[in-house]
C-alpha cells in the first residue's frame, strides 16, 4: 500500500511557470520519506497539491488511496501536516489556537478536544506554555505548536514540510526526535528539506526534486547504489597502476602522486588487487570508495546548490 | 542508517484506526459556527469596534437633549429631519435617529472590518491552509465565515437600537408613538416597530456583509478588503446622490438602506419595504454566488 501516489502531477502557475513537472510519487506506508531538493524546486507546491490546497494543471494524486482534491474532506482527518511554515492566530493561546482547528474538524469528537489537545501539547513539550498567546512563542515554540496541530488526531500520515526550518541546532534535534518517535508508532512520514543532512538520520526513502522533476525516487541504499565507486591504490607507483587499470577497462583512471584511481564499474575489486599484484604494482592501500549520500544528492540537484566537495 | 533502514521494513502496517467518532454535520457546523463566533466576539479589536458603536447613540443623545429647546426647524428634510422633529416629544425616535445616522458610514465600517477580515484574515495569518488542511471544508468555512459576519452585523444594529431607546428613555420624555404619517400607536407597537426597524437594518448589513465577504476572498491582505468595502459603500452612497444617475439608483447596494421609515407609517409601506428586502436577498445571493465560486476553485497560496 502506497501511502501517497501521484501519476503525471503537473502545476503551472498562471504566468506560465512550470513549478512541478510529472512526478509520480510513491511513498511506501510506513516510511520515512525524506522529499529534498533546493529551495524553488517545487517542494511546497506539491505538497500544496497533495493537501488538495492548490489544484494540479494537470495529473492525479491519492492519499491514502483517495484521490486529491476531491476527496479532500473524505481523508485529511487522517493527514497530519505542516506546511511552510507555522499559522496560528497571534492573539490566541497555544491551547486556544489547537482547539480553533480542532473545532473546525467535524470528525472530531468535541467529547475528547481537551484531553487530545493536551495530549497533542505534551507530546511537543509546550504544556507549560499552554495557556501563554501565540505572539508571545519563540520561533522553536511556533513551530512545535504546528507539530502539535498534527498530532491532535491518531494519524495514518503527516506530512511535514521543512520542519526544521530557521531552529537552531537543539530545535532541529527536537524536531528529528520528534518525527522518530511519529515514525515509530507507524505513521508514515512525508518530509521535505532542503538539506540532506538533516533527514538522512531519519528516513527510510528518498525522493529529491529538482528544477519541477522528480529526478531520484527510491530506499537510502537504492540511492546509494546510484553513486559509481572508485578503486583507489595508493602506491610508489601510479602510472603503472593506471596501466593496469586500462588494461582492464575501468573508466576514468587517475593518477596522482603516490595514489591511483578509476571508476570501478562492474570489476571485482578482488581482481582489480590480483591485477596489481601480478603486474608488479606495490599496493600500499587499497580500498573501493563510494561517494557520500551528500555527493549524490548535489549531484542530483546539480548547480545552484553549491556544496563543497 | 542500518536502524533507519530497518524501521522501513519493520513498521509496514498503518497505525489501528481511532475509535471512529461518528460526524454528525449539525453538530460539527454548530461547533465550528460557536468556535468562529468565539474568535470574532473575543477578538479586542471588534470588540472596541462595538463598543465605538454603542458611544455613538449616547452622544447623539446627549447633543440633541442639549440642544433640544431648538430643536425645531432643524435642517433639511427627509426622515432624519423628521426624526430628530419627534425626538423632542418622544425618546424612542432617539433610535430612528441613532441608525440613520450610523448606517451613512460607522456601521458600515464596522460591519466591512468583520467581512473583509473573514477569508483575506485567514489567508494573510496563513491560518486559511491550516484550516482547509484540518480540512474544514471550503463551502463548510464559507458558510460559517457568512453566518458569523450576519450575527456580527445585527449585534451591531442591535446595539446601536438598544443603547439609543435607553438613552432616549433616559433623557426624552416616552409614550405612545407618532408615525411619520401622523397616526400615533401605543409604546408597545412602537417598541415593536424599532424591532422590525432594527432587522430590516441587519438584513441591510447582511447584504453589505456577503459583498465584504465576496472581496475578502480576493485577497490576501485584510485591510485592503476593508477598505475596498468602505470605499464601495460611499461610492455606492454618492452615486445615489446624483440626480443624473437616478436611473441606476435602485440597483445601488446601498439605495435601500433607509427605506426603514416605511415602517414607520400607517399602514406599512410593504412594497418599499419589499423591494428593499429583495435588493438585499438579491445581493446576497449574487455575492455569495460568486464568494463561493471563486473561494471554492481558487489555489490558496499564502
Amino acid at each position: 500500500m502506497t501511502a501517497i501516489s501521484s501519476r503525471g502531477l503537473t502545476k503551472r502557475f498562471r504566468g506560465g511557470q512550470l513549478a512541478v513537472d510529472h512526478i509520480d510519487l510513491a511513498v511506501p506506508a510506513g516510511s520515512v520519506y525524506g522529499f529534498l531538493g533546493p529551495n524553488g524546486s517545487g517542494k511546497t507546491t506539491t505538497i500544496r497539491m497533495l493537501l488538495g490546497l492548490a489544484f494540479p494543471t494537470s495529473g492525479q494524486a491519492e492519499l491514502l488511496g483517495v484521490p486529491m482534491p476531491d476527496g479532500a474532506t473524505r481523508v485529511l482527518h487522517r493527514v497530519g501536516s505542516l506546511v511552510e511554515g507555522p499559522a496560528f492566530y497571534p492573539f490566541l493561546s497555544g491551547q486556544d489556537n489547537l482547539a480553533r482547528y480542532d473545532a473546525a474538524d467535524r470528525t472530531a469528537d468535541p467529547r475528547t478536544a481537551q484531553a487530545r489537545i493536551g495530549d497533542a501539547l505534551d507530546r511537543v513539550g509546550l504544556l507549560s506554555a499552554a495557556r501563554k498567546r501565540y505572539r508571545h512563542y519563540s520561533l522553536g515554540m511556533k513551530q512545535r505548536l504546528a507539530i502539535a496541530a498534527s498530532l491532535l488526531r491518531p494519524r495514518e500520515l503527516i506530512i511535514l514540510d521543512e520542519p526544521t526550518n530557521g531552529l537552531d541546532p537543539q530545535g532541529t534535534r527536537e524536531v528529528r526526535a520528534l518525527v522518530r518517535q511519529i515514525a515509530a508508532d507507524g505513521t508514515t512520514v512525508f518530509v521535505s528539506s532542503h538539506l540532506l543532512a538533516e533527514v538522512e538520520q531519519v528516513c527510510t526513502h528518498v525522493g529529491v526534486m529538482r528544477t519541477g522533476r522528480l529526478v531520484f525516487q527510491g530506499s537510502l541504499p537504492e540511492l546509494r547504489r546510484t553513486g559509481a565507486a572508485r578503486v583507489v591504490v595508493q602506491t610508489a607507483d601510479p602510472d603503472g597502476a593506471v596501466k593496469v587499470f586500462a588494461g582492464l577497462g575501468l573508466a576514468e583512471p587517475q593518477a596522482g602522486t603516490d595514489e591511483a584511481s578509476a571508476a570501478l564499474g562492474d570489476a571485482e575489486p578482488e581482481h582489480v588487487c590480483a591485477e596489481l599484484v601480478q603486474a608488479g604494482v606495490g599496493v600500499r592501500g587499497f580500498a573501493v570508495a563510494s561517494p557520500s549520500l551528500e555527493d549524490l544528492f548535489v549531484g542530483l540537484t546539480g548547480e545552484g546548490f553549491d556544496v563543497d566537495g | 542508517m542500518s536502524t533507519a533502514d530497518e524501521t522501513a521494513t519493520a513498521v509496514l502496517t498503518p497505525p489501528a484506526a481511532a475509535p471512529d467518532y461518528a460526524p454528525r454535520p449539525v453538530t460539527s457546523w454548530l461547533r465550528m459556527f460557536r468556535a468562529e463566533l468565539r474568535l470574532v466576539f473575543r477578538r479586542k479589536r471588534n470588540l472596541i469596534l462595538l463598543a465605538v458603536t454603542a458611544v455613538f447613540p449616547l452622544i447623539i443623545g446627549i447633543a440633541l437633549r442639549l440642544a433640544a429647546p431648538h430643536s425645531q426647524g432643524g435642517g433639511g428634510n427627509g426622515p432624519g429631519a423628521t426624526f430628530f422633529n419627534q425626538l423632542a416629544g418622544n425618546g424612542v425616535f432617539l433610535s430612528f435617529i441613532a441608525l440613520t445616522t450610523l448606517l451613512i458610514l460607522v456601521l458600515p465600517v464596522v460591519l466591512a472590518v468583520v467581512a473583509g477580515d473573514s477569508i483575506a484574515g485567514e489567508a494573510g495569518y496563513g491560518t486559511l491552509r491550516y484550516l482547509l488542511a484540518v480540512p474544514a471544508g471550503r463551502t463548510r468555512l464559507l458558510a460559517v465565515k457568512y453566518a458569523t459576519i450576519v450575527v456580527f452585523g445585527l449585534c451591531a444594529t442591535v446595539i446601536v437600537s438598544a443603547v439609543a431607546l435607553a438613552v432616549g428613555a433616559a433623557l426624552f420624555p416616552v409614550g405612545p408613538v407618532t408615525l411619520l404619517s401622523g397616526a400615533t400607536v401605543p409604546l408597545a407597537e412602537g417598541l415593536l416597530r424599532v424591532l422590525f426597524v432594527t432587522l430590516y437594518v441587519a438584513a441591510a448589513m447582511a447584504a453589505l456583509g456577503a459583498i465584504g465577504l465576496a472581496i475578502s476572498t480576493l485577497t490576501e491582505h485584510a485591510i485592503g478588503a476593508i477598505a475596498a468595502i468602505a470605499i464601495l459603500v460611499v461610492t455606492s452612497e454618492v452615486v445615489d446622490q446624483v440626480p443624473q444617475l437616478a436611473a441606476i439608483g435602485p440597483y445601488l447596494p446601498t439605495h435601500w438602506w433607509l427605506s426603514f421609515d416605511a415602517i414607520l407609517r400607517m399602514p406599512v409601506d410593504t412594497s418599499t419595504l419589499l423591494k428593499g428586502l429583495l435588493s438585499f436577498a438579491v445581493y446576497i445571493v449574487l455575492s455569495g454566488s460568486f464568494a463561493w465560486a471563486r473561494f471554492t476553485s481558487a489555489d490558496v497560496t499564502s
